[in-house]
């Protein structure tokens, strides 16, 4: 079965290029503008992996972090944050907030990404 | 663990110095440290010396007095100078994050739209090509506009932008603006009302600058607004000035990020749920540039209610 990707995102562009990505390569998306429809879909639709963007309205990605680690229904979802805000605070905040990895947007291409997906999603 | 850690932060006196990044020898509480040991040092030097040559301990007390401030002095004035040139260095490594996390917004989009394009195995690519198309289109404008504000900016803050003053009427900068915001107000199903005083004098601006204040204050007024909302704008003398009234019945700024308004970069938390892309630098140029011509801008919002814009300029008859 396809595995379930949830794109948590505020940039409408992104999210067109990244889902038709993600799309592409088999996987099904389900995109959330803000972090509270983010955290809504994280609990209902139970995705295999979270993208995950820092600047966001509403809630920010920190707080969807910090929240979905502190559910034990989502506690364990792997969450990839993938934001354009670079600085080793946010990285080592990020990461103790429980994230797998920490990629810096314009730093990647969209295949390096999805190879990062991949490894994530390695049982 | 995390406890401990602050406990030690609080007390390790050059610990604040890790926030300015600069070298120990340009941050103000070690350079504050090492000037304390040198006052010690002066006045006890001072009291040796004065009492092995003089034996009124009146005149010892004054000498070692008079060193003791003088260095207290001289040290104030060096550990504050360096705390200014920390403060400023500390600033321009925060502009400098900020300007790189605005262009790789775009430049992102930029990379991944035209990684698709050229992928071999997108069938949406091959199908309809023209969105990402699109995408491209709008974010090479969009960088381009942040390059031009930031451009301005440094202009501005530099003194090196020249003003072309010439004397404009407001009533017709203001009436031919709004015509030219008409699609834009009615697609956002917004209508604007203008209401202009009749015999007013002219006022002494730059035009284009005057048209991208004016501009930038009607686009906000109509892009934070709900739609089917209204927007009055009021031209009226005010004493010997020019008011300009740009009421919108919109989103609003929280009471708590009012005063942040007109900081570089600043965008309100009710602007960022509307729209995402701003840079929060329009109203930053806006202010200065208004004062730059002699005039004054100020605004009174509430939250959800809607916003109102002020600003005059000096009315020439």
């Amino acid at each position: 079965m396809a595995k379930k990707i949830l794109l948590i995102e505020d940039e409408a562009a992104l999210q067109k290029t990244m889902g038709d990505a993600l799309g592409a390569s088999g996987y099904t998306v389900l995109q959330a503008l803000d972090g509270e429809i983010g955290l809504r879909l994280a609990l209902s639709e139970k995705p295999d992996l979270i993208l995950l963007d820092l600047i966001m309205p509403h809630k920010t990605g920190f707080e969807v972090l910090t929240e979905l680690k502190q559910n034990p229904a989502t506690e364990n979802l792997p969450v990839i944050v993938l934001t354009n805000l670079e600085s080793m605070d946010n990285i080592e905040k990020a990461l103790a907030a429980g994230a797998v990895t920490y990629l810096v947007k314009a730093n990647y291409s969209l295949q390096d990404i999805l190879t990062k997906i991949e490894q994530a999603l390695k049982p | 663990m995390l406890e401990k850690r602050t406990i030690i932060q609080q007390i390790n006196p050059i610990y604040p110095c890790r926030k300015y990044e600069v070298s120990l020898w340009q941050c103000p509480q070690f350079l504050f440290l090492i000037m304390g040991g040198i006052i010690i040092g002066a006045i006890i030097a001072a009291w040796f010396v004065a009492s092995a040559k003089i034996s009124d301990p009146a005149i010892v007390t004054l000498i070692v007095l008079i060193v003791g401030a003088t260095s207290l002095i001289i040290s104030f004035i060096i550990t504050s100078s360096f705390e200014r040139l920390a403060a400023a260095s500390r600033l321009k490594t925060e502009f400098i994050g900020i300007v790189s996390h605005q262009l790789r917004a775009p430049l992102t989009n930029l990379r991944f739209s035209l990684d698709l394009l050229l992928s071999e195995n997108t069938e949406q690519a091959k199908r309809d090509p023209k969105e990402y198309f699109v995408i491209l289109q709008e974010n090479t404008k969009r960088m381009g506009v942040l390059i031009d504000n930031l451009l301005t900016i440094s202009k501005l803050e530099s003194g090196q932008l020249p003003l072309d003053k010439k004397l404009v009427s407001l009533t017709e900068a203001v009436s031919s603006l709004t015509a030219k915001s008409q699609p834009f107000a009615m697609a956002s199903q917004v209508r604007i009302i203008t209401n202009f005083q009749p015999d007013l004098g002219k006022v002494l601006v730059d035009p284009f600058w005057l048209d991208q204040i004016i501009t930038n204050l009607l686009d906000n007024a109509i892009r934070y607004s709900h739609g089917n909302g209204q927007i009055d704008i009021n031209v009226q003398r005010k004493g010997k000035n020019i008011l300009l009234v740009i009421k919108d019945q919109g989103v609003g700024i929280p009471k708590e990020e009012q005063k942040f308004i007109f900081e570089k970069f600043f965008r309100s938390a009710n602007a960022l749920k509307q729209q995402t892309d701003g840079s929060g630098l329009g109203l930053y140029i806006v202010k200065k540039f208004i004062e730059l011509l002699g005039g004054k801008i100020w605004f009174r919002s509430i939250a959800d209610k809607g916003t109102t814009f002020y600003f005059s300029l000096p009315e020439v008859k």
